[in-house]
């Protein structure tokens, strides 16, 4: 657990050989996409190599790898969230938009109705807003929001009314754009002591730190293979068994059937009714890779590493660009992630950007799909820096001394 | 660095500096059309009279980055106190020349020279092409002129 070290991560990626404008690449948008250590990117050539075959189905001996092998990966990521019921509550799909979507489209259909309220923050991703809205047209329930102070944190003053008629509470724990990590077990208990269940958008958090489901007490889980160091095109949703087993199917068609018939079908239990036709494979293998890979580095030795490339990061920025870069997040790093977004005087984010591009800084600019948060401090746009256990305090060296060119540039 | 220069003329950013034609107009009269940039929040709001199927006046406000910033400035130079037809050629000569890909490619692979001399100083632009994703910064201010001429029609 102590023998964690940021340059053997680095000897496991292979994109960070890369050389972008002559310059060695500085990878500082692990918050959009992760880069996926070897063992990832081999375990699944080994399985397209070796093992590939459709799972579930046939008997010969590959197809039977290719169903442990899927299965497997269900089990490690049970594990890596601790749930409490094991693999069958752990059900995969594209991504974390794809989770919100079923928890909306699925547990919203069955059990929201005229009247009843969802409660999300003012400091959402897209993934987490409209899928409700979705909701309201077709059944006009209320879509609330818990607004976010000037400090960057949720405004909780008000909570209890905010809650009322409340009957799921949905936040991130951890902004996209802010940093902020909010506080989900005392949502938890807030949302549950009016008899409201909780779901979070573990898509930031997932990868930089640990994440215990039943220690936070929610009901919902939903998060990106490909921001934890794993492949893009598989995500997880997680509820508990019991909720899960009375949720409606999302996708019609094949895999999530028991029975179909000429008069109607029956629809399978556990996860496999939420995955309807030929499942991300070697996707799912790549996940249990990554699973195994942050286990062996160890979640807290990333959180801990995380925190010291923020701190330094908060202190650089404001010792030498005071006045002229502003920090869109908390200014310190209590309760706060590796997600560090920028606000340059006089210089639009992807202006900022495209510099930056030259020195092989990769950062990104943008909305960050949280246009309600961004119109909330009158913003159109920030550059994002965001760290990974890959990266260094000397990708913040590059990334400063790119950033005085830009200001310099269009100052 | 050659490349970040292409993109970042020294008009382009005297237009991003010094925007022309800022402001608002009445509306009514003058026709009023939003214009935004989904993939980095940019918004766009183009004023534009016309009066006998001439622009007789154009102003923008909005924010967004220097290139679609420079972009809306150097439109309203170009365009304002054209005809409509005029208004329209401008437009169809700016989209070619923010086309990348196989339709503007001859057979023998070489890109067509597009017509820079009707553009005027608009031809600083043409280096956001080496820049794909910054394109549609490029674009923004002329696809909501364009949809400003569409509504008037209707209208």
């Amino acid at each position: 657990m102590t023998s964690f070290d940021p340059h053997f991560v680095r000897r496991d990626i292979p994109l960070l050989e890369r050389v972008i404008n002559d310059h060695a690449i500085t990878y500082l948008d692990s918050g959009a996409t992760s880069l996926p250590p070897r063992c990832v990117i081999e375990a699944m050539t080994r399985y397209y190599e070796l093992r590939h075959a459709n799972v579930h189905r046939s008997v010969f001996q590959t197809a039977s790898e290719a169903t442990a092998a899927y299965e497997g990966a269900r089990d490690l990521t049970a594990r890596f969230i601790n749930a409490p019921g094991g693999a069958e509550e752990v059900v995969f799909t594209k991504n974390t938009t794809e989770s919100f979507n079923l928890l909306a489209k699925s547990w919203g259909w069955a059990n929201l109705h005229d009247g009843d309220v969802v409660l999300l923050s003012e400091m959402e991703h897209h993934a987490n807003i409209v899928p409700w809205f979705q909701l309201r047209e077709e059944r006009g329930i209320e879509v609330r929001f818990i607004p976010v102070t000037d400090e960057y944190r949720l405004d909780l003053s008000h909570l209890d009314e905010l809650l009322n008629n409340v009957k799921l509470v949905s936040v991130t724990a951890m902004s996209n754009v802010l940093g902020t990590i909010n506080p989900v077990r005392e949502l938890a208990v807030a949302a549950h002591g009016v008899g409201a269940l909780i779901a979070i958008d573990g898509a930031q958090s997932i990868a930089h730190g640990p994440t215990d489901v039943v220690d936070l007490d929610i009901d919902f889980l939903a998060f990106s293979a490909h921001k934890m160091l794993g492949p893009t095109g598989i995500g997880v949703f997680w509820t508990r068994a019991e909720l899960l087993n009375e949720m409606p199917p999302f996708l019609g068609g094949g895999g999530m059937i028991a029975d179909v018939r000429l008069d109607g079908y029956t629809p399978a239990n556990g996860p496999t009714r939420f995955e309807a036709g030929t499942p991300p494979i070697a996707e799912a293998v790549g996940l249990g890779a990554a699973v195994r890979y942050l286990q062996g580095l160890g979640m807290a030795n990333i959180d801990a590493h995380e925190e010291n490339l923020t701190r330094d990061a908060l202190q650089r920025l404001e010792d030498q660009f005071a006045g002229r870069v502003r920090v869109i997040g908390p200014n310190n790093v209590v309760n706060r992630g590796a997600v560090v977004s920028l606000d340059v005087e006089g210089v639009h984010a992807h202006d900022v950007a495209q510099v930056l591009d030259q020195f092989g800084v990769c950062v990104r600019p943008g909305h960050h799909c949280a246009k309600p948060l961004m119109r909330r401090f009158g913003l159109s746009a920030t550059v994002r820096v965001s760290y990974g256990p890959y990266s260094l305090a000397q990708d913040t060296d590059v990334l400063l001394e790119a950033l005085e060119h830009a200001v310099k540039m269009f100052g | 660095m050659s490349n970040l220069e292409d993109l970042y003329r020294e008009i382009i950013l005297d237009h991003y500096r010094s925007p022309r034609n800022r402001g608002e107009l009445p509306s009514p009269p003058a026709q009023r059309v939003e214009g935004f940039n989904p993939l980095c929040g940019d918004e766009i709001v183009v004023y534009l009279n016309i009066e006998d199927g001439v622009l007789t006046d154009i102003k923008l406000t909005g924010q967004g980055c220097s290139i679609s910033q420079a972009s809306s400035s150097m439109m309203s130079s170009a365009v304002k106190g054209k005809s409509l037809e005029q208004v329209r050629d401008a437009i169809t000569s700016f989209k070619q020349l923010m086309t990348v890909h196989a339709s503007t490619l001859q057979e023998n692979g070489q890109p067509v020279e597009a017509d820079l001399r009707s553009l005027g100083e608009l031809a600083a632009l043409q280096g956001v092409v080496k820049f794909p994703v910054r394109i549609k910064c490029a674009t923004l201010a002329w696809n909501t002129l364009s949809q400003g001429l569409d509504d008037q029609l209707s209208n």
